[in-house]
């Protein structure tokens, strides 16, 4: 009986954790998402209505391709840029330990501290990226002004603070790589920066599968950064130029209390993870037929 | 393109699998190695790895400069490169800024964090266990179902019916309803499978069986002992992920109960909106907890992450 029951007993309570906190608010969120339901009328039933409108709305479809563009302005060079420092890491050296800690400090700051810090070094009167701008003769720049200036600001934050965790999950799946790989790849004359591209990022494929996942859950539900950036208000910006789905869902349930419609946002954005992270799969996973 | 890589495969067809200690103990054969000097370190290197830091650094350093500072540091041109002698003053002043509640904030944050850590350990350690030691039907379809939830943002897709959820429940504004959420947790129950296989050996569970021992007793005596670097690792990553949630806790309190991340996001808004020098010691005084974590035990977060980006 013991051996029977207990195995289930000690799985049971991450299910019903996930039952009560996980799969009754997905489903919920659907049934929600089908009515015109506001905080103190009545709810009434009104089929995909809340869809069709977000779907032909110019606001809500701003706010996807911002969460796309942050996403892909954010995660390439955070990615790219992690495999370096983890190759760099990965090399005889002395401190290794410290240079360890080193890259993975930003991760003991919050989002919303990045995100205080970063908006005031990226203000426009004072901010310290103005004025290292104007050192070399630049124009100061309005970094809340256009999309591509707030995507690349925000992008920053992200990056800064998780550049270094991913770069240290690289390290950790470089040195499982049999060195053997290498030392025949070097007795052929191949050069090291051959042998990064040929054989460290072709066996490192999983675990660039897996930062790429996370990065992908990560980056479309993008919220902290872009909310700090403009002061604390949903809307990101004056025309929406940095709102994020993320931002445009916490705005229809909080300050219309428009709960149908925040319901069916958050549906939709949970169709686009899924689709992002299957089209980033496929890419991924083309690594060592593409070399 | 593709010589090199399928080459060198073809040479190592009998390569075992990569686990464990292989990468740590190579470095006594390096010397010997054919391509030695592939793995040294060039000037090119140190210099990246040096600018690194230093970007790593640099926000954290400016946050100090700013908050030992009066009002005007943010406003000044150049702006300031050394600490000011303000930081007393700013944190005292932060500390009692009544529309922040920053101290209520840090409390809740480290009642929060360490009520979800605490919990999570211990249904991490029982599902690690089972899956790790048990053998039962289906458990393999359970363990992939666990890395489907993993996929599920909960915080953004499940906010309206948590809200309504709390509502009814009457905990919009307490605690509990910024603790229980967090315990879907699936990657602690991945780590501590990872740590339990390789910390528990199968015949110490067989021989615990014979003498008679429940699953339980096991659990207790024999697994809980073993893994508790594991439980280390998986305690702390959890307290610092939850003491950074920033959306559920906006939405689920109120300014006047917040958790600290909320607590400084008032700040930003409330009697100190345009004072960065206030607003940066709040923001300093956050990260302080971590901070210190962070240099107790970097070393076994260090492990703990490496471990589980590669394992799970």
């Amino acid at each position: 009986m013991d051996l029977k029951a207990s195995p289930y007993l000690l799985v049971s309570p991450y299910f019903i954790l996930f039952a009560i906190f996980g799969a009754f608010p997905l489903g919920f969120t659907l049934w929600v998402s089908l009515h015109d339901w506001q905080l103190a009328g009545d709810k009434e039933y009104v089929g995909l209505e809340n869809y069709q409108f977000l779907l032909t709305n110019d606001r809500f479809l701003t706010t996807v391709v911002n969460t796309l563009g942050m996403f892909v302005l954010a995660t390439v060079p955070q990615l790219l840029l992690a495999l370096l420092i983890a190759n760099a890491l990965n090399k005889r050296l002395r401190g290794r330990l410290l240079f360890r800690l080193g890259v993975l400090i930003p991760m003991v700051t919050s989002v919303v501290a990045v995100a205080i810090v970063f908006s005031q070094i990226y203000g426009t009167e004072y901010g310290m990226i103005n004025w290292l701008l104007g050192q070399v003769g630049v124009d100061p720049i309005d970094w809340r002004k256009t999309s591509l200036a707030s995507w690349f600001a925000i992008s920053t934050m992200v990056d800064w603070r998780w550049t270094g965790y991913n770069a240290i999950i690289y390290l950790a799946a470089m040195q499982a790589i049999p060195r053997v790989l290498y030392e025949a790849a070097t007795v052929d004359g191949a050069s090291s920066r051959r042998q990064f591209w040929h054989i460290t990022v072709p066996q490192l494929k999983p675990v660039i599968i897996f930062t790429v996942f996370i990065s992908t859950i990560g980056g479309l539900t993008l919220f902290a950064e872009p909310l700090m950036f403009g002061s604390g208000r949903f809307d990101g910006g004056t025309t929406g130029q940095y709102q994020t789905v993320a931002m445009y869902i916490v705005q229809a349930f909080r300050e219309r209390n428009n709960y149908g419609l925040a319901a069916a946002a958050a549906w939709l954005l949970f169709a686009i993870i899924i689709v992002v992270a299957l089209a980033n799969y496929l890419v991924v996973n083309r690594i060592r037929e593409s070399r | 393109m593709s010589t090199v890589a399928s080459r060198s495969r073809a040479t190592t067809p009998t390569e075992p699998p990569n686990q464990g200690r292989a990468g740590r103990s190579w470095g006594r054969r390096r010397r010997s190695g054919a391509g030695v000097h592939i793995w040294d370190a060039t000037a090119l290197t140190r210099i990246a790895l040096g600018a690194t830091l230093i970007l790593s650094f640099f926000p954290l350093y400016w946050m100090i400069v700013v908050a030992s500072r009066d009002a005007s540091a943010a406003t000044t041109f150049p702006p300031p490169i050394t600490p000011g002698s303000n930081l007393a003053d700013n944190v005292s002043t932060a500390l009692n800024d009544d529309a922040s509640n920053l101290v209520k904030g840090l409390v809740n944050s480290f009642i929060v964090s360490g009520a979800v850590a605490f919990s999570v350990v211990v249904i991490s350690t029982l599902a690690g266990f089972a899956f790790a030691k048990l053998r039962f039907r289906g458990s393999t379809a359970l363990l992939a179902v666990i890395l489907l939830t993993m996929a599920v943002p909960l915080q953004q897709i499940g906010i309206v019916p948590l809200y309504i959820m709390m509502v009814e429940l009457d905990w919009v504004n307490t605690l509990q309803a910024v603790i229980l959420p967090f315990l879907v947790n699936g990657f602690g129950i991945f780590l501590m499978r990872q740590y339990t296989i390789q910390a528990v050996p199968d015949e110490l569970v067989e021989a615990a069986r014979i003498d008679g021992a429940s699953t339980l007793r096991i659990y207790w005596n024999i697994v809980l002992p073993a893994v508790r670097p594991g439980i280390a690792v998986l305690g702390l990553l959890t307290f610092m992920q939850n003491w950074n949630e920033f959306l559920w806790p906006l939405i689920a309190l109120s300014p006047d109960n917040p958790t600290v991340q909320v607590a400084i996001q008032q700040l930003t808004t409330g009697n100190y909106s345009a004072d960065y020098s206030m607003i940066f010691t709040g923001t300093l005084l956050s990260i302080v907890p971590l901070t210190v974590i962070f240099i107790a035990f970097g070393k076994q977060i260090v492990g703990g992450i490496m471990e589980g980006g590669v394992k799970a």
